[in-house]
């Protein structure tokens, strides 16, 4: 014998426990930076405005000197380009890299909560010269910083 | 897969830096033996985490040069803090390592 609506109750009452304890243990917080998912989207995108569109709902990013770069003028091997990026900025969110002339631009991206420092370096691959961009969220808005590195032997074909 | 993790503090920020053997593998490439497409390899996320609580989550692409060498920075670490990153890849391998900020 089952009761429909003793099931349904019981069905409920579970629901919350579980809501109210996710939110007591912060895992509902929007700050927390594991929340999302890996943006596959973003990865999948051809161009530098799309994955931006896809990683931030918007584009419109603006060019400040307050991103920090350095990146190398010219990379002989284009398999390992170390690029760093840091900002004096407040309130950073998360930080992007992305190459405009890799078929899938964007390269990494990082979520930050406010226990980190805005800084970010890694090594990345470049198939041919480009652009690399890097994107700061600061307060809710993009800013920007490029580099031209000059790739003699690309990095991500044969 | 090995990793190697080192950390250094300098003026109230301590720079974390990982160095994982991996792949990376874009798949773009293709097997100069088999003529084959090799399918694609590499880490997706990345997370550090201070005495247990998160301070940064990095989302990795195929762009990222293999055997990555991530660096990012903390506020406020004491010697002696256990700063720990763990890894997954898109095959759903996956690593971790702790060691104390020197």
């Amino acid at each position: 014998m089952t009761n429909p609506n003793r099931r349904f109750f019981l069905k409920g009452a579970v629901a919350s426990a579980v809501a109210v304890f996710a939110a007591a243990a912060g895992w509902i917080s929007p700050r927390r930076a594991a929340a999302a998912e890996w943006p596959r989207d973003a990865y999948a995108a051809k161009t530098v405005e799309e994955a931006l569109k896809n990683l931030y709902g918007s584009s419109a990013a603006v060019a400040s000197p307050e991103v920090k770069i350095r990146a190398p003028l010219q990379a002989e091997n284009g398999a390992v380009v170390p690029v760093s990026v840091s900002t004096n900025l407040p309130d950073v969110q998360s930080i992007s890299v992305l190459v405009e002339k890799n078929a899938a631009p964007l390269a990494a991206h990082l979520n930050l909560t406010p226990s980190a420092v805005p800084y970010f370096s890694a090594n990345i691959k470049l198939g041919a010269t480009s652009d690399v961009h890097f994107i700061v969220k600061s307060g809710g808005k993009l800013y920007r910083a490029k580099q031209l590195v000059k790739v003699t032997v690309g990095g991500c074909g044969g | 897969m090995a990793m190697k993790m080192r950390t250094k503090t300098a003026n109230g920020e301590t720079e974390i830096m990982v160095l994982i053997d991996h792949p990376m593998e874009t798949g773009q490439r293709v097997d100069p033996k088999t003529k084959e497409k090799i399918p694609p390899h590499f880490i997706q996320k990345l997370t550090f985490s201070v005495n247990g609580k998160e301070v940064a989550v990095a989302d990795l692409g195929v762009a990222v040069s293999r055997d990555p060498l991530i660096k990012i920075k903390v506020k406020n670490a004491k010697p002696g803090d256990k700063v720990k990153v763990a890894w997954s890849d898109n095959k759903g391998e996956t690593g971790e390592k702790e060691i104390a900020v020197s």
